[in-house]
C-alpha cells in the first residue's frame, strides 16, 4: 500500500471539504450524454491509480461512477509485453488502456489505437506543453499523456562504502549477494547498454551479444532477479542495489528512510506512459468522458501523490498542494542535476526475438548439472537392478508353480 | 458386462464435455503450436532446438525428484503413524495436514521467501542467540525446501488413505509367524502401500518439475527451472510455439518418468496408477 507523506494529509483534507460542493471542473461536461448505466472497461498498470480516499486522496474510479453514471471496469497488468496480446488477440474488449511510449509507438505502427479528439477534451489544456508531440505520437492524436518516470539506481546508504554514481556499482565485487537486478529484459539490457555508450535501441546483434555477455558476468554477483519483490527486499535491508522505477523508490523510501537514489551519470532510460483507446473499444464516448476526468487537475493530483511519479499535467504542477512535491529531487531534478536521457522505440520484431534468446541464455546461465548425470545414473542403476529382481523372482516362482514335484 | 444405460452415460456427458474442452483441446494446441512458426507453418525447429534447454530440463526433474524423495520420506512414517491412531487423533493430525493447504500457493511460498532471506525471522533468531547467519535463500536447498512445503500434502493424502485401508490381520499374522519389525515393513506393509506411494509420487513430483512460482521467489530467478523458462516464453518473449514445444517435451519426459515409476509398483496385470 502505498502511502503518501503525512504533512499534506492535513492541507488536502481541509482543500477538498472546501471543495466538497463542486470537486471538478466543468462538471456540466460529464452530464446529459445518456451514457448513464453503460460500462466502460479500463486496462491500467497493477498500482497505477488511486484507488482510496486515506489520507484526503480521492477513488478515482468510484468519483468518476458518482459523476457520470457510467460502471468503470478495472483490470490491471504487470508490464506492456503482457498487455500487448490481450488486446492484438482481442480476447476482451477495452475502452481505456495506458502503455509506455515505445509500445504506443508499436500499437499505432499496427493499427491498434483510435484516435482521440483532443480538441473535444476541456481538460486537454492542462497537459503539459513539454509532453505534447511526443516522437511516439508528433500530433497527438493517440495518446494524452498519464505519467512520467525515469529508471535509476536504488541503494542503501547503510550498506554502500561510498554513494553509488555509476552503473558499475552493480558489476562492484564488494557488493557482491547484495546487488538485485531488474526482471525484464528490455530493462536490464539498457543498463549494459549505457555503460558501453550504446543506444537503447540498438538493433546491432554484435552490440547485443556484448551487452548479454556483462549480464552474464554481472550474474554469480547477483542475489536475484526481481520485480514486485523489491520493495521487501529494499525495505528490509536484505539488498543494498537495485536499478528500479524512480516512482518506486519515493514510495520504499516512505519505508525505510535508508534508501536512496541517483540517476547514473551514464544515463538513463525515460518513459511516458500515455492514456490510448484501443481499436476494440467499445464505449468510445466514455473513454473520451474517462480521459478528461483523469486530467482534472484534483484527480490528477491524487494519482500523482498515490502513485509518486512525476506528473505531465500542468494543472498539477501549478497547484499550491503540489509545490512540496515539486521539490522532491529525485522526481523533479533541477535542471543541472537532470541525467542524460533516452527513451525505448519499438524494435523489430527479429530484434525482439534475438534479444528474448539472449535473456533466456543469461537466465539458464551457470547450472552446474554434473552432479545430476551422477543421480540419474545411479537411479537408472536402481531401475534396472529392481526390474530384473523382479522378473526372475517372478520366473522362480512361475517355475516353482509349474514344477511342483521338484520342490518337494 | 452389463450394458450401460441411457441415464449412466448422461451422468458422465458433463465430465466428458469438461475434459473435452479444457483437457483434449489445449492438448492439441500445444501439439499445434510447437510444430508451427509464428506465421502457422509447418516446423520442427523449435523442437529441435531444445536441446540449448537441456540442462534446466535436467536440472528441473533432478530438484523435482529430490522434492519428492524427500516428502515420500518424511509423509510415509507419518501417515503410518496416524492410520494407527484413534479417531479423534487423525482427524485433527488430517486437519493440520491440510490446514497450510486453505492458504493459497502465492502467498505461502512469498511468506516463505521472507521466513529463509539473510534479514528473515531465522537468521534473526540465530543471530539472537549468537550463532550466526545462515545463507538460505536464493539456492537450490531453498527451492526444494519450497516444493516440499507446497506439495507435501499431496503425499501424505493417498498414503494415509491407504495405509487407514490395510488389513491390520496381515500384520498379526506375520508377527505370529515370527517375522520381526522389520520384516513385517519390508514384506507386508510396504508392499501393500506401493499403491499409494505411486500415486503421491506423480502428486508431488509432476507439480514440482514443472513449478515456476517457486523457484522465482526461493530461487532468486537465477537459475530458471523450466517452468520460468516456458512462462517466460509465454508473458514476455511473446514466443507461443517454443513455449509449447518446451511443454511438450516436459510432458513426454514426465510420462517416461511415470512409466519407468508404473514398473516399481503395480504388477503389469493390474494395471498400476494413472499417469
Amino acid at each position: 500500500m502505498k502511502k503518501i507523506i503525512l504533512p499534506f494529509i492535513v492541507a488536502l483534507l481541509a482543500f477538498f471539504t472546501a471543495l466538497s460542493c463542486s470537486a471538478y471542473e466543468n462538471e456540466e461536461y460529464y452530464k446529459n450524454r445518456g451514457l448513464e448505466g453503460t460500462e466502460i472497461n479500463v486496462f491500467n498498470w497493477g498500482e497505477y491509480i488511486s484507488d482510496t480516499y486515506e489520507g484526503g486522496l480521492i477513488n478515482v474510479n468510484a468519483e468518476f461512477e458518482k459523476l457520470t453514471g457510467i460502471k468503470v471496469n478495472y483490470v490491471t497488468y504487470e508490464s506492456n509485453e503482457d498487455m500487448y496480446p490481450k488486446i492484438k488477440n482481442g480476447g476482451a474488449s477495452y475502452d481505456i488502456v495506458i502503455p509506455s511510449d515505445y509500445m504506443i509507438e508499436r500499437m499505432i505502427d499496427e493499427g491498434m489505437l483510435l484516435e482521440i479528439k483532443t480538441e473535444e477534451l476541456p481538460n486537454y489544456k492542462y497537459v503539459s506543453e513539454d509532453y505534447k508531440g511526443m516522437y511516439y505520437d508528433p500530433d497527438d492524436r493517440y495518446s494524452v499523456p498519464y505519467n512520467v518516470g525515469m529508471v535509476g539506481l536504488i541503494y542503501n546508504k547503510t550498506m554502500v562504502e561510498e554513494a553509488p554514481t555509476s552503473w558499475s556499482a552493480l558489476w562492484d565485487e564488494r557488493y557482491a549477494g547484495k546487488i538485485l537486478m531488474i526482471d525484464n529484459p528490455r530493462d536490464a539490457f539498457a543498463i549494459p547498454q549505457k555503460i558501453l555508450g550504446y543506444s537503447l535501441n540498438s538493433t546491432d546483434e554484435k552490440e547485443l551479444v556484448d551487452v548479454a555477455q556483462m549480464l552474464i558476468d554481472q550474474k554469480p554477483l547477483l542475489q536475484g532477479y526481481v520485480m514486485d519483490e523489491i520493495y521487501n527486499k529494499m525495505e528490509s535491508g536484505e539488498a543494498a542495489l537495485v536499478p528500479y522505477y524512480v516512482g518506486d523508490f519515493v514510495c520504499m523510501q516512505e519505508v525505510n528512510p535508508d534508501l536512496d537514489f541517483v540517476y547514473p551519470e551514464e544515463g538513463v532510460n525515460i518513459f511516458v506512459d500515455s492514456m490510448c483507446v484501443p481499436e476494440c473499444a467499445q464505449n468510445y464516448e466514455a473513454a473520451m468522458l474517462y480521459i478528461n476526468f483523469m486530467l482534472d487537475p484534483e484527480v490528477a493530483m491524487s494519482n500523482a501523490y498515490y502513485i509518486g511519479y512525476a506528473t505531465p499535467n500542468q494543472g498539477v504542477l501549478d497547484h499550491p498542494d503540489y509545490e512540496e512535491m515539486l521539490e522532491n529531487k529525485y522526481l523533479y531534478p533541477e535542471s543541472e542535476d537532470m541525467p542524460d536521457t533516452e527513451y525505448f522505440h519499438n524494435l523489430p520484431q527479429e530484434t525482439l526475438t534475438f534479444i528474448s534468446n539472449l535473456w533466456s541464455e543469461i537466465k539458464i546461465q551457470g547450472t552446474d548439472i554434473s552432479h545430476i548425470y551422477i543421480g540419474f545414473a545411479l537411479i537408472a542403476a536402481v531401475t534396472v537392478y529392481y526390474i530384473v529382481r523382479k522378473r526372475v523372482i517372478s520366473r522362480r516362482r512361475e517355475y516353482w508353480y509349474d514344477n511342483p514335484e521338484k520342490n518337494k | 458386462m452389463k450394458k450401460k444405460s441411457l441415464g449412466t452415460k448422461l451422468t458422465a456427458a458433463p465430465y466428458l464435455v469438461w475434459s473435452a474442452i479444457f483437457i483434449i483441446v489445449p492438448l492439441i494446441f500445444v501439439l499445434v503450436y510447437s510444430v508451427t512458426d509464428s506465421q502457422g507453418n509447418f516446423t520442427l525447429q523449435y523442437i529441435l532446438d531444445i536441446g540449448k534447454y537441456k540442462d534446466v530440463m535436467l536440472n528441473s526433474i533432478w530438484l523435482g525428484f529430490i522434492a519428492t524423495v524427500i516428502s515420500l520420506v518424511i509423509s510415509y512414517p507419518l501417515a503410518y503413524i496416524m492410520a494407527r491412531t484413534t479417531a479423534n487423533v487423525q482427524r485433527t493430525m488430517m486437519i493440520l495436514v491440510m490446514l497450510p493447504m486453505w492458504m493459497n500457493l502465492l502467498i505461502r511460498t512469498y511468506s516463505m521467501m521472507i521466513i529463509l532471506q539473510d534479514t528473515g525471522i531465522i537468521n534473526t533468531a540465530l543471530e539472537a542467540i549468537g550463532l550466526g547467519k545462515v545463507h538460505m535463500i536464493n539456492t537450490e536447498a531453498a527451492v526444494v525446501l519450497g516444493m516440499v512445503y507446497n506439495y507435501i500434502p499431496y503425499m501424505i493424502l493417498p498414503l494415509y488413505s491407504i495405509m487407514s485401508k490395510m488389513d491390520h490381520n496381515l500384520i498379526e499374522a506375520a508377527e505370529d509367524l515370527g517375522a520381526n519389525k522389520f520384516t513385517v515393513l519390508k514384506n507386508i506393509v510396504l508392499p501393500l502401500s506401493l499403491p499409494g506411494i505411486a500415486s503421491g509420487f506423480t502428486m508431488v513430483f509432476v507439480p514440482s518439475v514443472s513449478t515456476f512460482y517457486i523457484s522465482k521467489k526461493l530461487g532468486g530467478n537465477t537459475f530458471s527451472l523450466i517452468g520460468d523458462v516456458i512462462e517466460m516464453q509465454f508473458k514476455s518473449a511473446n514466443n507461443y510455439n517454443l513455449g509449447a514445444a518446451l511443454s511438450l517435451v516436459l510432458m513426454v519426459l514426465i510420462i517416461i518418468c511415470m512409466m519407468v515409476m508404473n514398473r516399481f509398483t503395480g504388477e503389469d496385470d493390474d494395471g498400476g496408477v494413472l499417469i
